[in-house]
């Protein structure tokens, strides 16, 4: 892998998106205007103090792993995957270039959600804010690196948005969110332990919950899940294909 | 030996329950520009895949400047250029020149001269996805041109190209061949010949001709590249059923 290569790709990235502006307004806004439609829905009161945090881990995971799925999948369909693997990218460079890119672009977003959610919305939190959007960024991450490994698996892009439902509700529904995940019925409770979006909600409970929360153990659950997809995703980006 | 660009000894190569190239030979002088010729299906576009490196190959050998196909060494000496063209349909033209050089580590002064040799000094900044199917595909072409490649595979780089703009590439390629680059071009025009120095005849991933094109046409009596080809094609088939 090269840096030269990596942070090119980076750059090249977000040139695409800075070339779409809807879809950046869309990235940027939406969490917001969610997070303020669950605020109404509860009239601000504590069940939004409880849930607006795990919203946070959501939303940044859930938006990067549609945008970098249908991205990378458009590479491998469109040729420019194969031409660069043809020339001196290593898949390395590819996939952090991603990363990098979707990992900024995360940032911001989460940024501007904690902002309207802790500033606008009133959303209590006991510990620091700062903590709340690095646990988000580590979630977008996750979306990145599950993306770029899904791609590998549909040839469509009607079959990367069924991935959706697939992959990404049942994290969603196991995630403590709608019941915690210690009253779940037992399977299902194991089942929500081997999830990664589980430990990022854990981890935006935590620092809601505790002045001095001890999160470092789930981010680094959340992390190793994404090297893995990462190592995953790199296996699936062949230099000779049939 | 190292007066061969490319030689390959008995490549095999089967896609899905098709044997495209079976005990395939053909080698390839430095300097030199070769068309391969051959209706669609023929196998060209397999057979320059596997000089490129990025076909999965069932047997035999293929050398690119000496070196195994590609070779981690061989990536930003050997350019290629796909029959659709692998470029970024939301970015412009110099946005796609100027990433696939920093990949390259060509020099940034080579991103202009490319888009001059494809003609499209008057698009440089217009969105890839604007331009016409010719434009689009000469944006791919100009990408093989970055950095000093010595070998340039090109699969039917003129398809859906006017004339003038057709003779006009053709010279270009003549130059680079005298400058001591090695060509090979892919076309499914027969009145393509004309324009190589050594032609190389396909049919059902067999080798039909190796010649050039007065060669060609004395050994068949016919009178321009297509009947010789039509001649040949025959004769095979008479062979075949006799």
């Amino acid at each position: 892998m090269s840096p030269r290569i990596t942070l090119a790709t980076a750059a090249r990235v977000l040139t695409q998106l800075r070339h779409d502006p809807r879809t950046i307004a869309l990235m940027l806004v939406v969490p917001s205007l969610l997070m303020t439609l669950l605020w109404w829905i509860y009239d601000g009161g504590v069940v939004f103090d409880r849930i607006g945090p795990a919203l946070l881990a959501i939303f940044p995971f859930l938006v990067m792993f549609l945008v970098t799925s249908i991205a990378t999948l458009r590479e491998r369909t469109s040729g420019t995957l194969e031409r660069l693997l043809s020339m001196p990218t290593g898949k390395l460079d590819f996939l952090l270039g991603y990363a990098l890119a979707f990992g900024a672009v995360a940032l911001l977003q989460a940024l501007i959600t904690a902002t309207v959610a802790l500033g606008l919305l009133d959303l209590d939190t006991a510990g620091p804010s700062w903590l709340l959007i690095a646990v988000a960024v580590f979630d977008a991450l996750l979306g990145v690196a599950l993306g770029l490994f899904v791609s590998a698996f549909a040839s469509t892009e009607f079959q990367v948005v069924q991935f959706m439902p697939a992959l990404i509700v049942p994290q969603f529904l196991l995630c403590g969110l709608l019941v915690p995940r210690d009253q779940l019925p037992a399977v299902l409770e194991t089942i929500s332990d081997v999830l990664p979006l589980s430990y990022a909600v854990d981890a935006m409970s935590e620092v809601q919950a505790n002045t001095d929360p001890q999160v470092w153990g789930q981010i680094g659950v959340v992390v190793a899940f994404s090297v893995a997809l990462l190592a995953l995703g790199a296996a699936t980006l062949r230099r000779r294909t049939p | 030996m190292m007066n061969f660009a490319v030689r390959i000894r008995g490549l095999r190569v089967v896609r899905g329950p098709v044997t495209v190239l079976d005990d395939f030979d053909l080698d390839i002088r430095r300097g030199s520009l070769t068309g391969l010729l051959g209706p669609s299906g023929s196998g060209k576009s397999t057979l320059m895949r596997a000089i490129v490196g990025v076909q999965k190959v069932a047997g035999g050998t293929v050398e690119v400047l000496g070196r195994p196909a590609g070779a981690k060494d061989l990536r930003d000496r050997v350019g290629y250029v796909t029959q659709a063209p692998s470029v970024y349909a939301d970015l412009t033209v110099r946005q796609n020149l100027r990433y696939y050089a920093r990949v390259l580590g060509a020099p940034m002064s080579d991103v202009d001269r490319a888009i001059e040799q494809v003609d499209l000094g008057s698009r440089a900044d217009h969105l890839v996805g604007r331009l016409s199917g010719g434009q689009e595909s000469r944006v791919s072409l100009a990408t093989a041109l970055l950095g000093t490649p010595e070998v340039l595979v090109l699969d039917e780089p003129t398809v859906g190209l006017d004339p003038v703009l057709r003779v006009q590439l053709w010279e270009l390629f003549h130059r680079l061949a005298e400058n001591g680059v090695t060509l090979l071009v892919s076309s499914h025009v027969m009145d393509e010949a004309e324009r190589c120095e050594r032609l190389v005849l396909l049919r059902d991933g067999a080798l039909l001709a190796d010649d050039t094109l007065p060669g060609l046409l004395t050994r068949t009596g016919a009178a321009d590249a297509e009947g010789a080809f039509l001649e040949l094609v025959e004769k095979a088939e008479r062979e075949a059923s006799s």
